[in-house]
């Protein structure tokens, strides 16, 4: 039986490309915007949304907010991705006034002035050890922000642009991507698929 | 670090990829997903797809192409062609496209690329800037507009500051005078436009070897786009990927 999987509806977020590559996993992603299913739901992805302030509002608007914190620190197989692997975190430079899901401490910075802003294009994702979901090899990013540091009781992927930053969080059948698993060609399907064989047996 | 990116251009009017693609081995080279799936095969970086459609047909026909494209494709997909105000980015966003070109209509509206950048982040809102030098000139350019038709005046230079200034994330600059002459791109464009701008920039316009792929990314390029020596069949993206490895650039293999 296909997976079923819960993409939380942002509003301005792009969701054909996130459907798509789940779909070509084999799993069955629906698009949510309630609490009850953000708590329920097999699986649950939070994709990527405009600013870190827009994607927090609409969280809270649709009422989700407190659902997701607490399928995450729960362990449910959870998938934030770009702007929601950020909004893990206290804050961020991008909208100082907001407040994050505040799971993770710390806040999310602007690159360096050196480096091409936004990070356009494919970076080196190095896995970190003992790793199920990461694995090494190249993701696509689209970001001006990234985070630095995490809490050590999570496993921290990391690659260098302007030197390194997280790439990505595992915790359990949690995970979290600064890059986009769905646009990230056979790499980002098995990174996908891989997500999906942790959570299972994990979820509700 | 970031990888030097490779991007296959297709024009697509009406649903079909236009101006002949010659593949081997593909039952119709004239179909956008057969074609996707196959630079996708290949290698290639991410796709852009250009709706040269003239009519509001054409258009919708177009949005359609980009859903069935993106069913299959796991990379990703520029589209641009006809986008006059930000509604007409979000429905080609909601097809399923990544990032949207503006062109045309930006110039004689700049406040679209802030429209499209407000809504929907920096990330998605690539300006395409056609340039053309500027008779007499070695080094200054102007925008040109409606493919060609029109020289603006206006310096491509200035123009490129303004439109990362009003939220650009990238910038897709073509060289007027290489585009389609398979002389190369021009570098001297290239290097005074990433002189200016921090945003990344895709060289368009004058392909033809692997060399001149090297050489743009030397002067300042951050990725390359092409269409006819891969639509002619004569270099694939995985072959030029391993030049570009030899040349000790960052490569995705």
């Amino acid at each position: 039986m296909s997976s079923s999987v819960a993409i939380v509806r942002t509003g301005v977020a792009n969701t054909a490309s996130m459907v798509a590559g789940l779909r070509r996993v084999g799993a069955d992603p629906q698009l949510c915007e309630d609490a009850e299913t953000v708590r329920t739901a097999p699986y649950v992805v939070l994709p990527g949304v405009g600013t870190f302030g827009a994607g927090i509002a609409s969280l809270k608007r649709m009422g989700v907010d407190e659902a997701l914190k607490e399928r995450i620190q729960s362990g449910l197989p959870t998938l934030a991705v770009c702007v929601g692997h950020q909004l893990l975190f206290q804050q961020s430079e991008e909208s100082p006034e907001a407040e994050g899901l505040n799971i993770i401490e710390g806040s999310i910075q602007g690159f360096p002035p050196e480096v091409t802003c936004p990070q356009l294009g494919w970076n080196l994702v190095t896995a970190p050890k003992g790793a199920r979901i990461f694995e090494s090899g190249y993701a696509y990013f689209a970001n001006s922000f990234r985070a630095l540091h995490a809490d050590p009781d999570w496993k921290m992927a990391t690659a260098d642009h302007g030197g390194e930053f997280i790439a990505g969080l595992e915790r359990g059948a949690v995970v979290t991507a600064q890059f986009h698993p769905e646009l990230s060609g056979p790499w980002g399907l098995s990174f996908f698929t891989r997500w999906l064989e942790v959570g299972r047996g994990r979820s509700s | 670090m970031l990888t030097s990116r490779i991007i296959p251009c297709l024009d697509v009017r009406d649903g079909r990829v236009v101006k002949g693609v010659r593949f081997q081995g593909l039952k119709d080279a004239g179909c956008p997903v057969e074609l996707a799936k196959e630079y996708e095969a290949q290698g290639a970086d991410e796709l852009v797809f250009l709706d040269v459609s003239a009519t509001p047909e054409g258009r919708s026909t177009h949005r359609h192409t980009v859903s069935e494209v993106r069913a299959q494709l796991s990379i990703p997909m520029t589209t641009g062609g006809g986008v006059r105000v930000a509604d007409d980015a979000a429905l080609l966003l909601e097809a399923g496209a990544d990032k949207v070109g503006v062109n045309t209509a930006a110039v004689s509206n700049p406040q679209l690329i802030s429209d499209i950048a407000n809504r929907f982040g920096s990330q998605c809102a690539v300006v395409a800037i056609d340039a053309a030098l500027i008779d007499g000139s070695e080094d200054s350019w102007e925008v040109v507009t409606q493919s060609g038709k029109n020289r603006t005046g206006k310096s491509a230079i200035a123009w490129a500051k303004e439109a990362v200034d009003r939220g650009a994330g990238e910038i897709l600059l073509t060289s007027w005078d290489r585009d389609g002459t398979r002389s190369g791109y021009d570098l001297a464009l290239l290097r005074a436009i990433s002189d200016v701008v921090n945003v990344p920039i895709i060289a368009s316009g004058g392909a033809n070897e692997p060399l001149h792929l090297a050489d743009a990314l030397r002067a300042g390029a951050d990725a390359v786009l092409a269409a006819s020596i891969f639509h002619e069949g004569d270099y694939t993206v995985g072959q030029l990927k391993e030049y570009l490895r030899k040349e000790k650039f960052a490569i995705r293999l």
